[in-house]
């Protein structure tokens, strides 16, 4: 399913549509449990695939997904509303195209370049993170913000009230849904980038995949890849229903 | 030229867009006096927008002075200036997340009223433009027509009680019935709250209907006339505006005029049953409910029933009676309905002769 098919989707929340992927991510679980019930587990497979180590994993996931998407947002929604002002408006081609290289250029290549210039860490990662998904946020930040038809910010000047409350009041409410759906994009991407920062020692899923690769298994691989995927899943659907909260009524 | 307080003068006023070859508008000086719809007319790109805008800083002037209640505009904070001179754009401008209320309490909000001060304004403003407050205060913008959303575009340039209020093209979007509504209604509306107002259109039956005042504008917004509707219509300054008023300007005249100033011929009044006395006066006949039928009398004979009209209607609107009825005489009604005389074409016709505007001086004018 595209991204686009995914956000119409999610415009008109049906019980039956709000409801699909939090089964569909059950039942995926639920399997990934009862293959690994059924599978016999060697000391090495078992080191990995226990609820201690795969909670840390997750959690270490987690941490970088949630640390690397809220600097994005405190990076790009600020830079987004700066470059959609009339003084610096003309300056948007020039940072799409430094963006649009960020986006361009694979994570694992940021990171290695990261890594060799700056050295390996958590930090590291993060920065890798948040400079290869920023653009989406960034761009429909700008999208939304620029989207919005001039005369609403000429009558809301007209009356008397001030840009920051023009901005505040009228503009930002008014590019919300653009906004998120650049977020989701955001989101998406770091939780599948994410799995890359076990080459800078930043822990992660990525670490149960990797090891499931070099050691050559399966289980360890299986439970990985399954569990960023269904967390992948998760999320987008989280900021679908957020979409729709958060979409402003009346229009 | 003018007599009363000036609310809003512009001195020398010039405004050079950046890239432009001429300026948009070049030293421009008008008085608005307190109190009247002075209408900004002209072709489009003449600068009528611009001269708006200059009045509450959406853009600002590059030379000359602006005078808000003998107040220099360009010395004051923006924001608060605004805040004091109701704005409506032909756009309407809602902002389509926010109900009916919240737009109009935006401005009160931001002036730090309370609550229920704030919702007692918005009431009041929406029962001023004609809508319910218990129908249409939680509304969103999109549920309304287009009229209805001017209509709240209005209430929301009024908020906070502005003494001007400045309108670009408020009708511009608006089907033509609907358009006229709403020129009756602000009429209407003016009557009570009586604000000074500056409007701007290019529309010269709109000017002529809701002006006080005409500002007609040359390109660069150079003022080739600021007179009285009626003046400017029987007199142009200039070439330029004879040919923008057009040829119609006799006739837009006559909708300046209303029935009761010019001079009645008598009216008999024959009720069912009842002859005509007087063979020397027309005489209408009526029926049992007192509704005029036809006319009694030989000489005029409506081919499609009596023209009737008030005497508070318009001289045009008696014309345009009496050419759907056919008929060369209209009987008017007084305010409670009753026959007061007959406006025959000839006294309209001969009362505007060709070439010479002023009106005959036989008719007492009782305006
Ligand atoms: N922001 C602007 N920048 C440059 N030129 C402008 C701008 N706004 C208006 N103009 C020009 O100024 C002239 C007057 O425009 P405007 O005041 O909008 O006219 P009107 O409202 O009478 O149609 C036009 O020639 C128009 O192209
Ligand atoms: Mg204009």
């Amino acid at each position: 399913m595209t991204l686009t098919a995914q956000r119409e989707e999610s415009t008109r929340l049906s019980a039956l549509g709000v409801l699909t992927t939090p089964a569909l991510v059950v039942v995926a679980g639920a399997a990934l449990l009862a293959y690994l019930r059924g599978q016999p587990l060697d000391a090495i497979e078992r080191r990995s695939i226990n609820v201690q180590v795969v909670l840390a994993r997750l959690t270490e996931h987690l941490e970088l997904v949630g640390l690397s998407t809220l600097l994005v947002i405190a990076i790009a929604v600020p830079l987004g509303v700066l470059l959609t002002r009339p003084r610096l408006r003309r300056l948007i081609p020039a940072v799409l195209a430094v963006a649009n290289i960020g986006q361009a250029v694979p994570t694992i290549g940021v990171l290695v370049l990261l890594a060799v210039v700056v050295g390996i860490g958590t930090r590291e990662a993060l920065v890798a993170l948040v400079l290869c998904s920023a653009l989406p946020v960034l761009r429909n930040t700008m999208v939304g913000l620029q989207g919005i038809d001039r005369a609403l910010i000429d009558a809301g000047r007209g009356i008397g009230l001030s840009r920051a409350t023009v901005l505040l009041r009228v503009e930002l409410p008014l590019a919300v849904p653009v906004m998120l759906a650049g977020l989701r994009v955001a989101l998406i991407l770091n939780v599948g980038s994410a799995t890359l920062a076990t080459f800078t020692n930043a822990g992660g899923l990525g670490d149960l995949i990797n090891t499931g690769i070099v050691l050559n298994r399966t289980p360890i691989l299986l439970t990985g890849s399954v569990l960023t995927a269904l967390l992948a899943l998760t999320i987008d659907w989280l900021v679908s229903l957020a979409e729709h909260v958060l979409r402003p009524r009346g229009l | 030229m003018i007599s009363g307080d000036v609310m809003i003068r512009l001195d020398r006023v010039s405004k050079h867009y950046p890239g432009q070859p001429a300026p948009a508008v070049a030293e421009l000086s008008l008085d608005v006096p307190a109190g009247e719809i002075v209408v900004l007319l002209g072709p489009s790109g003449c600068g009528k927008t611009t001269t708006l805008r200059l009045i509450n800083r959406l853009i600002e002037p590059s030379a000359g002075r602006i005078l808000v209640d003998g107040e220099d505009v360009t010395r004051v904070d923006p924001d608060r200036l605004r805040r004091r001179i109701g704005y409506v754009i032909q756009q309407v401008g809602l902002f389509p997340h926010m109900t009916v209320a919240e737009n109009i309490g935006l401005v009160p909000r931001a002036l730090g009223w309370d609550r229920a001060r704030i919702r007692a304004r918005v009431d009041e403003l929406l029962d001023l433009v004609g809508l319910s407050p218990e129908t249409y205060r939680r509304r969103y913008p999109k549920h309304l027509s287009g009229g209805e959303q001017q209509r709240v575009g209005v209430a929301r340039a009024l908020a906070a009680d502005p003494p001007v209020m400045l309108m670009d093209e408020p009708f511009g979007a608006i089907d033509p019935i609907t358009r006229e509504r709403l020129q009756d209604e602000l009429l209407d509306l003016q009557a009570r709250i009586r604000k000074t107002i500056v409007l701007v259109t290019h529309d010269v039956a709109e000017a002529v209907k809701l002006g006080d005042r005409i500002a007609l504008f040359e390109p660069h917004a150079r003022l080739a006339q600021y007179d009285r509707p009626a003046a400017i219509l029987a007199e142009p300054a200039n070439d330029f505006v004879a040919s923008f008023v057009g040829s119609g300007a006799a006739l837009r005249g006559l909708r300046l005029e209303r029935v009761g100033a010019l001079a009645l011929e008598p009216v008999e009044v024959v009720r069912p049953g009842a002859a005509a006395v007087d063979r020397s006066a027309r005489a209408v006949l009526l029926d049992d409910a007192g509704r005029p039928v036809r006319w009694a009398s030989a000489g005029s004979r409506g081919a499609a029933g009596v023209a009737v009209v008030r005497t508070e209607d318009s001289v045009y609107d008696a014309l345009d009676a009496m050419v759907r009825a056919r008929d060369d005489a209209a009987l008017v009604l007084d305010a409670h309905g009753d026959p007061v005389g007959a406006l025959s074409w000839s006294t309209v016709v001969r009362r505007h002769p060709a070439g010479d505007s002023s009106p005959a001086p036989s008719f007492g004018d009782a305006r």
